[in-house]
């Protein structure tokens, strides 16, 4: 099974390590400038969908599959326990003093944690399926399940999901795996 | 087949589905304009709760402990759908699954003290409700923007389907807050006056309080008066984070998952999202041509409650159930010219239907869509 796992300190893809100085957000960065590099949409995304961002563009360059053909039948499916939380905080923050009162919809459009799945969407020309589960806590069998029964959408054959959990913009991590229909 | 044993709703419009339903056949709405409210700067017109009136109801089944204003919203609406029922919903064969996009966000607000700061999460706003219950599962949280509340629906169709829960207690909620409301007035997306969808003259949404919840169950005899979940489809635009797609290419190929060979005659309306924004009501006419559903009856009940959020799926899907039982189509409050390029059939007055299948339809932020087909009385 093909994983990316991405965490404030470490990279791992299918069980090999990239290795990188960058920590942090500046990690991510790092991640596009060096395997992406041609998608300047990057820079206006929160963390939470920079991360995914960039989780799933090394999963699908692992998967080395014809890329960026319109296809509705890989669904995205997404779980973490935080939701939007930095960007709501984020947003929060130009809203807080009445007398700095300068509300941003470049903030406020990412304070719904479905939006990374929208990113991948339009990256990828993927029409299929897409959705966020927001758990109490991390729970591999929950999560299991839920994509098993994702699958009951005749339509879906594969599905890029796991865990993309992001605090602040240097406490975050992604768990993510490509799963096909068995 | 998946059923629906109860529903609830709580808005501002009444604290029971029977209540909400007769004033919304009545024509009322309790859209008002607020001026200075929360402190923000701009007035707002939305439709909010009378907060006393849920307190009161919900002192008559309070266990004493501390909740937030949505966490009492969540709570009441489950136990009074759960109170029409003889499920146990301290059972581990009960799910509990809650579609909301902010939850108790009004606690990231500095000035508020009075909870603990997790509770911010969605998921522990949602445990407050499974361990009200007693229940023993961790509660899914459906969080997928505007469409949340069909999204929802669908996670219980497929974790009944699955086999591995019997019951499951799907429960939708947004409360307004100055986050919220000062994020739509940054994106320009809110109406100054009562919210118009699908008019020629319409000039945005409107925001609203509500919690609706919906339990279902599988159930292996249908008979006529049983509410079934038939088929549904979430798909991406592809387009935009935040603006729909001009070709209506998610909403069109949800429509057409959840068609499949059903004949469209027999589906009473399509109850659409209707925001009254210039854009989303544009994009539905074009997925509802684009489907073959022109002649199909649609209507929007956003002139009643605004937009009501994680809580929109659940409420329109109740009152559309309500309808049919009815043998009713609502009106669309505040329609009168058409105003949008590809003619669809819409009425401000209630029409008479004797079908008994409606698809609901919902579009959101990141690109989402999702299509519901529900029909009475069986099958397809």
């Amino acid at each position: 099974m093909m994983k990316v796992c991405i965490n404030p300190e470490m990279v791992i893809v299918n069980g090999k390590v990239l290795s990188h100085q960058e920590k942090g957000s500046a990690l991510l960065t790092k991640l596009y400038r060096t395997y992406i590099g041609d998608y300047p949409k990057f820079f206006k995304m929160d963390t939470l969908s920079k991360l995914g961002f960039v989780a799933s563009e090394l999963l699908l360059q692992a998967e080395n599959a014809e890329r960026f053909v319109p296809r509705e039948d890989r669904a995205v499916v997404f779980f973490n326990r935080s939701a939007s939380l930095q960007a709501d905080t984020t947003y929060q923050a130009t809203i807080q003093d009445p007398d700095n009162f300068f509300p941003s919809p470049a903030a406020f459009v990412y304070t719904l944690p479905n939006i990374v799945t929208g990113e991948i969407a339009i990256r990828n020309k993927y029409f299929g399926e897409t959705s966020f589960i927001v758990l109490p806590e991390r729970d591999p069998s929950i999560m299991a399940q839920q994509l098993q029964n994702a699958f009951q959408d005749p339509m879906t054959q594969s599905i890029l999901g796991g865990w993309l959990d992001c605090t602040d913009e240097n406490h975050f991590e992604a768990e993510l795996t490509l799963i096909f229909k068995s | 087949m998946i059923v629906k044993v109860s529903d609830h709703i709580i808005s501002p419009m009444g604290m029971s589905t029977a209540e909400n339903y007769l004033a919304v056949k009545a024509g009322r709405s309790m859209l008002k304009r607020y001026e200075g409210h929360w402190g923000l700067p701009e007035p707002f017109v939305a439709s909010l709760m009378d907060r006393e009136k849920v307190e009161q109801a919900f002192a008559g089944i309070s266990d004493n402990k501390p909740y937030t204003f949505f966490e009492k919203m969540i709570i009441l609406s489950a136990a009074k759908a759960l109170e029409q029922t003889d499920i146990d919903p301290s059972s581990e064969k009960v799910l509990f699954i809650l579609s909301t996009t902010k939850g108790n966000v009004f606690l990231l607000d500095k000035r508020e003290t009075g909870f603990p700061k997790e509770r911010v999460l969605l998921g522990e706003a949602a445990r407050q409700m499974t361990d009200y219950f007693h229940n023993p599962n961790a509660p899914l949280v459906v969080s997928n923007a505007c469409i949340s509340g069909v999204c929802a629906q669908i996670e219980a169709m497929r974790n009944l389907a699955s086999g591995q829960f019997d019951n499951v207690v799907v429960v939708g909620c947004d409360v307004q807050s100055a986050f919220i409301v000062s994020g739509f007035q940054s994106f320009k997306a809110l109406s100054v006056e009562p919210c118009k969808p699908f008019d020629a003259h319409r000039t945005g949404l409107n925001l609203g309080d509500a919690a609706a919840t919906i339990v279902y169950s599988r159930k292996d005899q249908i008979d006529e008066n049983d509410w079934v979940a038939c088929k549904s489809a979430i798909r991406n635009d592809a387009n935009h984070i935040s603006g729909p797609s001009r070709t209506g290419e998610g909403s069109y190929r949800a429509l057409k998952a959840v068609l499949g060979d059903f004949n469209p005659e027999e589906i009473a309306f399509i109850n659409a999202h209707g925001t009254a924004t210039l854009y989303n009501d544009e994009m539905e006419s074009v997925a509802i041509e684009r489907a073959g559903l022109s002649q199909v009856p649609v209507n929007g009940l956003k002139g009643y409650y605004g937009h009501t959020m994680g809580a929109a799926g659940l409420l329109e899907t109740i009152l559309s159930m309500q309808a049919i039982d009815d043998y009713n189509i609502l009106a669309t409050k505040g329609y009168e010219t058409i105003g949008v390029t590809h003619p669809l059939v819409l009425s401000n007055q209630n029409q008479k239907t004797d079908k008994r299948a409606f698809i609901k339809l919902l579009s959101g932020f990141g690109g989402c869509n999702a299509a519901l087909l529900i029909k009475k009385g069986g099958s397809l």
